[in-house]
């Protein structure tokens, strides 16, 4: 057995967001609401935000699915509450530039927080969809609303 | 079985540092050299248009063409060629079943009948046809082993029903279900049966006029053919009867300005140009598999599943779906390792180079009834040894200690 490249993927900031995910939940009826799913894995996020005058005031998320796209959830809602949307999308451009393995800076590495340990994904071409899930919901939500 | 094991050239390479240990043959079979050469031979010697060509190639051509349905059909033991219509697999085999006989027959009112069982290529055509001829679509229940009793399957199909579509193998619990009995109940009620056979074609011997059979679908792919072909079986009345769904080539008699007439069976249903080599790549797949005998194949098969059910025990944390009879099962084992998501189990296990699969495997209602969003499988066949299931579940120990103690 061999699990030395295994720890490129799980790393234990992952692993600990995985058993004790951040704004687990629902918000109530009044915010935005995004279901989403993958439909080859069977993964799901249920997705709500509280958006105020551009700025995500808070945000939660229930579901199921993997370590990967668990973890991803619960550090995506943490980097984006209290950021403004256009912040919230530029850092969802930055994740999927991670997933495909591109270069980012270090000041960008650090703004995004626990999120940056999720760079190894990018080796695990099966698992990327995962990692990318929650980040497509938000997206999707955001640019309807900003629409 | 090791020298069996020989004829496939893949199963010998490394994966991540490891020796491949193939576990999703549920999925897709492997092709042994036999089954490659011949597709090989056809393109390099033979290829050529089938039924048109006044020329050699073109003879050799259709020779091989229709001498791959010739064995397809003593595979099945159907009546006669007229039987066996080459698809592009299970899905399209159940979807032509469905709207073009299911479309004929099926009127507001009639009752189609299926199992929570079914993957979603035996579900989605029968919910749709059920949604467009405002029929009622009903579903067997599964007993807590998930197996269909003939109980459930008397009180479920009615005078009503015209339909009864069931897999004989099940993709997930491994279930075998009694096609010739459920299939004499149908006809007493006056219903049809249509059969899902992608899982059983490649592993048990299957004998269309005993199981009385009114259509049977199934997969070259999954049965050490290649990918894009498969068969549709349909008794000759019925198939008669019914009109084809593809009008074009190949799959006319006369065509007038305003009207035209089709071919006789089995080429009316086989509009286009054809599969040619991959119809002839499943004929070599059936003269492997009959080479070996279905019966050997699902007797290895048996000791590995009997095997790896008693090993997984062992490890603790394992539920398995399905009946626990090995008896009652097919090659393959569908699971779950507590605290161990399927997707992160296949990731772990695909880094000590064994391939299984994990998810939904196109059952979602399925799913629902096991009150799981996704399972582990793992899925055996002739190639396989009781070596490959140690190596698996060495990855599952490693595994559960990774995520359970590292971490």
């Amino acid at each position: 057995m061999s699990f030395n490249n295994l720890d490129q993927l799980y790393r234990s900031v992952i692993m600990d967001h995985y058993k004790k995910p951040r704004n687990k939940g629902s918000l109530d009826e009044s915010s935005l609401t995004i279901d989403m799913n993958n439909p080859t894995c069977g993964d799901r996020i249920h997705l709500t935000l509280k958006l105020n005058n551009g700025i995500v005031e808070d945000a939660k998320f229930d579901g199921e699915g993997c370590s990967i796209s668990m973890s991803s959830a619960s550090m995506m809602t943490e980097t984006i509450k209290g950021k403004h949307i256009d912040d919230a999308l530029k850092y969802a451009d930055v994740f999927s530039k991670m997933m495909l393995g591109e270069e980012i800076d270090e000041d960008t590495i650090d703004e995004l927080g626990d999120v940056a340990a999720l760079q190894g994904v990018s080796k695990f071409p099966a698992r990327i969809k995962c990692a990318t899930l929650a980040w497509k919901a938000m997206e999707k939500g955001v640019k309807n609303e900003s629409k | 079985m090791n020298e069996i094991r020989k004829q496939f050239p893949i199963l010998d390479q490394e994966v991540n540092g490891h020796p491949l240990v193939y576990l999703d043959s549920a999925a897709t079979s492997q092709k042994p050299k036999q089954v490659l050469d011949v597709i090989r031979k056809y393109y390099d010697l033979d290829n050529s248009n089938v039924h048109r060509g006044v020329h050699t190639l073109g003879n050799r051509a259709t020779d091989s063409y229709e001498g791959a349905r010739e064995k397809i059909r003593k595979f099945i033991n159907a009546k006669s060629t007229k039987e066996i219509i080459y698809t592009r697999g299970t899905t399209t085999s159940l979807n032509t079943v469905a709207s073009s006989y299911g479309r004929q027959t099926v009127q507001e009112g009639d009752e189609i009948v299926i199992s929570y069982m079914e993957h979603h290529s035996n579900l989605i055509p029968w919910q749709q046809l059920a949604k467009e001829k405002n029929a009622v679509l009903k579903y067997f229940d599964l007993e807590e082993d998930g197996t269909i009793t003939l109980e459930t399957v008397r009180n479920t199909i009615t005078d009503k029903t015209k339909i009864v579509a069931v897999t004989m193998a099940s993709n997930v619990l491994g279930t075998i279900n009694p096609i010739k009995e459920i299939a004499e109940i149908a006809h007493e009620h006056g219903a049809v049966i249509v059969v899902d056979a992608a899982q059983a074609a490649p592993h048990m011997p299957i004998d269309v006029q005993d199981l009385n059979v009114d259509f049977l679908g199934f997969s070259g792919h999954k049965m050490c053919g290649p990918t894009g072909i498969g068969v549709l079986y349909g008794k000759e009345a019925l198939l008669e009867e019914i009109e084809p769904i593809e009008f074009g080539g190949e799959m006319i008699d006369f065509v007038d300005l305003f009207d035209s007439t089709w071919k006789e069976l089995p080429w009316k249903f086989e509009g286009g140009t054809p599969n040619i080599a991959g119809a002839i790549g499943l004929g070599a797949a059936v003269d492997f598999l009959t080479e070996i005998g279905l019966e050997n194949i699902a007797n290895h098969e048996h000791e590995l599943v009997e095997y790896a059910l008693s090993e997984m025990d062992k490890i603790g944390g394992i539920s398995i779906y399905g009946p626990r009879d090995p008896n009652k099962r097919c090659g393959l084992i569908t699971f779950n390792l507590e605290g161990v998501h399927p997707h992160d189990l296949a990731t772990v296990l695909d880094m000590n180079g064994i391939a299984i699969r994990a998810g939904h495997h196109c059952a979602q209602p399925l799913m629902k009834w096991l009150q799981c969003t996704a399972t582990a499988r793992a899925s055996f066949y002739m190639y396989n040894t009781k070596e490959d299931i140690d190596r698996l579940v060495e990855g599952l120990r490693g595994a559960k200690e990774y995520f359970n103690d590292v971490f």
